[in-house]
């Protein structure tokens, strides 16, 4: 018998529900990458076992997973506001190299002067705020008076931006005492992060919390929080309000960059103290994953991140077993289309499962 | 001297166009139904990469292409699930095809980074046309899917304008309440476009790995899906002006290479850069929401069609 699936729209699900049906989701997307993996001939228990094992199998791991997600927080942070006033800022990657270009520039000024670590390291975080802001500069200022597509922009100053970096660890930048390698000269200490435990985990774990709870207390209670509320609901309404709808997306798309910029130093200062070509493994594109799955609410992002965080460090764990680190891109992607498919619709949408005959009498088969 | 290295980048143009031209006639097709998907990149390299391995494992070009095409259609049936029956937001369904199709060609492509395409596009000199001097050389000692090309823009373009399923596209891109209305089936065909497009970008990634070169490089299509998205806008929806964009950009991609390899004085780092920040100007220039409406953008773009709420 054919059967014919509608949607209706429902009202907002209680928060309870709705990390229900999000975990559900996630756990979904994870089965369906196992099958995939099996079926390509690995072990998917194996690969899974790895990916547990190595992210929060003990202080070390999960002390690892943790510092991967320090990046990831901060640059979702920032996604989600963008995405907050419907602007789809992809361009997370270049901002973050960016950013890290920056404090770097910085680092050389500051750290041959002996600069002390409490002048050095503020300075390098506000350098990649300001660096990672300015490269989302242009695509803000096209999208918001001239209504170029953001997408395409942010996205294709990613591939400009880290030719920008590579040009300078190949070039004027690079180690003279490095053995030819492609990058900076190391910082000193004065421009790191130090290190809590044994693993990478560092003292920039601070930054996405307190970004996140400052994020949390603007949206909320001041109003550029409202004026982003309201422009990413209707931006007609907006401008009838009398709010300036393009400065505001705007102001979002340059806090989101400047994220970005940020999560950029807090990588170079906190694990390879140094600035080369390799920074980040696509970073700026898992944090959109991080920013939606997390429905843009910055506490969330925080929880989401240190899931993803896991998946980067798994992807680490399981190449060592044989298997192919691209493996935490195929669980992001997959779990990315199960929140999508399942996580969204059903919290957005009631689903009924009509037979066409049934429909015709107006009874829905259950 | 200066003749035939304009000759040779026009060649190379040509060549690095069509891989940016066919996923992005696919798009045009697609995003005129009203879809937009966003997961070009993704696909082309599914396309690259399954095409590949099929040439390896079977050493017959044309079933290597048809592998791709349905490697690629694959995540695009995906999409279309998403965007059109699940009416899930199709800017992030579309950045999850492009980043689940890059996670899993790194992953599936592991095994065959580096070896070589057995059997790869062959130059096919057209009797006669190809004698004209230099034009006759840009275009008729081309490979099978170049020409393929040609054919296609033109054919296209009569699709769209003058044929009554092409009017139905328009329609259903435009006002998908009075095309349905009219009887005209808005999710079906919204399915079978996107489809389409993903066929397209199947085989404009192939066309990378089998043609433009012959090899498998995680991540080789290196942006040019986002490209070939930009140049749809560029294109204004139209498969003259997307082709015109396609060959502009393989003009600069090639004169890129070209100077590289002529030993510029410029990093190479900042001649790669080109392409990327072509595609930011020519995007720019051509956009502006008022210009884009008065060239045709369609109006129904991007958004879900509810026949229960149509107003």
């Amino acid at each position: 018998m054919a059967l014919s699936i509608r949607l209706e729209r429902r009202a907002n699900l209680p928060l309870a529900q709705r990390i229900l049906v999000l975990s559900t989701a996630v756990i979904l997307g994870a089965l369906a990458s196992g099958v995939l993996v099996q079926a390509t001939g690995y072990s998917a228990l194996k690969a899974f076992g790895a990916i547990v094992d190595g992210s929060f199998g003990g202080a070390y791991p999960i002390s690892q997973t943790l510092a991967a997600a320090i990046p990831l927080a901060t640059i979702a942070l920032g996604t989600a506001v963008a995405f907050r006033v419907q602007l789809w800022n992809i361009g997370g990657e270049g901002q973050f190299y960016i950013g890290a270009f920056a404090a770097t520039g910085v680092e050389l000024i500051g750290g041959p002067a002996g600069w002390p670590a409490v002048l050095l390291l503020p300075t390098m975080l506000l350098a990649g705020f300001v660096g990672g802001a300015a490269w989302a500069l242009l695509p803000a200022w096209l999208r918001a008076w001239h209504g170029v597509s953001e997408i395409i922009t942010t996205l294709m100053l990613n591939y400009v931006a880290i030719l920008w970096v590579n040009y300078l660890v190949y070039g004027p930048w690079k180690d003279p005492a490095g053995h030819n390698f492609p990058n900076s000269p190391r910082f000193p200490e004065s421009a790191t992060f130090a290190r809590m435990g044994d693993g990478q985990l560092h003292t920039g774990l601070f930054v996405p919390i307190v970004a996140a709870v400052v994020l949390l207390f603007v949206l909320a209670r001041t109003r550029w929080g409202y004026e982003l509320r309201v422009v990413g609901e209707n931006p007609e309404a907006a401008r009838y309000a009398g709010i300036d709808v393009r400065r505001t997306m705007l102001t979002a798309m340059l806090v989101s960059g400047g994220m970005a910029g940020v999560a950029g130093v807090v990588q170079i200062a906190g694990i390879i103290h140094l600035l080369n070509g390799q920074l980040s493994s696509n970073y700026g594109y898992t944090a959109i994953i991080i920013a939606w799955l997390a429905q843009l609410h910055p506490v969330a992002v925080l929880v989401v991140a240190v899931l993803f965080g896991a998946l980067v460090n798994g992807g680490f764990a399981v190449s060592q077993e044989g298997i192919p680190q691209a493996l935490g891109a195929v669980l992001q992607g997959m779990i990315l289309f199960f929140v999508l498919g399942i996580g969204d619709v059903f919290t957005r949408y009631r689903l009924r499962i009509f037979s066409p005959a049934a429909a015709a009498h107006g009874r829905s088969v259950p | 001297m200066t003749g035939e290295l304009l000759v040779a980048i026009c060649l190379a143009a040509i060549a690095s166009g069509t891989s940016i031209l066919l996923p992005a006639l696919g798009e045009a097709l697609t995003e005129r139904s009203g879809v937009q998907n966003l997961g070009v990149e993704g696909m082309m390299l599914m396309g690259a990469l399954f095409g590949y391995i099929v040439d390896i494992e079977t050493e017959n070009i044309w079933l290597a292409f048809a592998a791709a095409v349905v490697a690629a259609t694959s995540l695009a049936l995906v999409h279309a699930f998403l965007a059109v029956t699940l009416r899930a937001n199709q800017i992030v369904s579309g950045l999850a095809v492009t980043l689940f199709g890059s996670g899993l060609t790194a992953f599936i492509g592991k095994p065959f980074v580096g070896a070589q395409a057995p059997v790869t596009l062959s130059r096919i000199l057209i009797p006669g046309l190809s004698q004209i001097p230099v034009l006759g050389t840009i275009l008729f000692t081309q490979d099978p899917v170049v020409y393929m090309s040609f054919i296609l823009v033109p054919v296209l373009w009569y699709f769209i304008y003058r044929t009554r399923p092409g009017l139905n596209l328009r329609a259903i891109g435009e006002s998908p309440a009075t095309a349905d209305a009219m009887g005209v089936g808005v999710a079906s065909r919204r399915y079978l476009y996107t489809l389409v497009g993903g066929a397209l970008a199947g085989v404009g990634g192939a066309y990378l790995s089998l043609g433009y070169t012959s090899t498998w490089v995680e991540g080789m299509t290196a942006g040019r899906g986002w490209i070939a998205v930009g140049l749809v806008v560029f294109g204004t929806w139209d498969p003259i002006r997307v082709m015109t964009g396609a060959y502009l950009f393989g003009f600069v991609d090639g004169f890129q290479l070209r100077a590289q390899g002529l030993g510029s004085t410029v990093p190479s780092f900042f001649l790669n850069m080109l392409p990327y920040l072509f595609t930011v100007v020519v995007v720019s220039l051509s956009s502006g929401e008022r210009l884009q409406r008065r060239l045709g953008i369609p109006r129904a773009l991007g958004l879900p069609y509810w026949r229960e709420e149509r107003t």
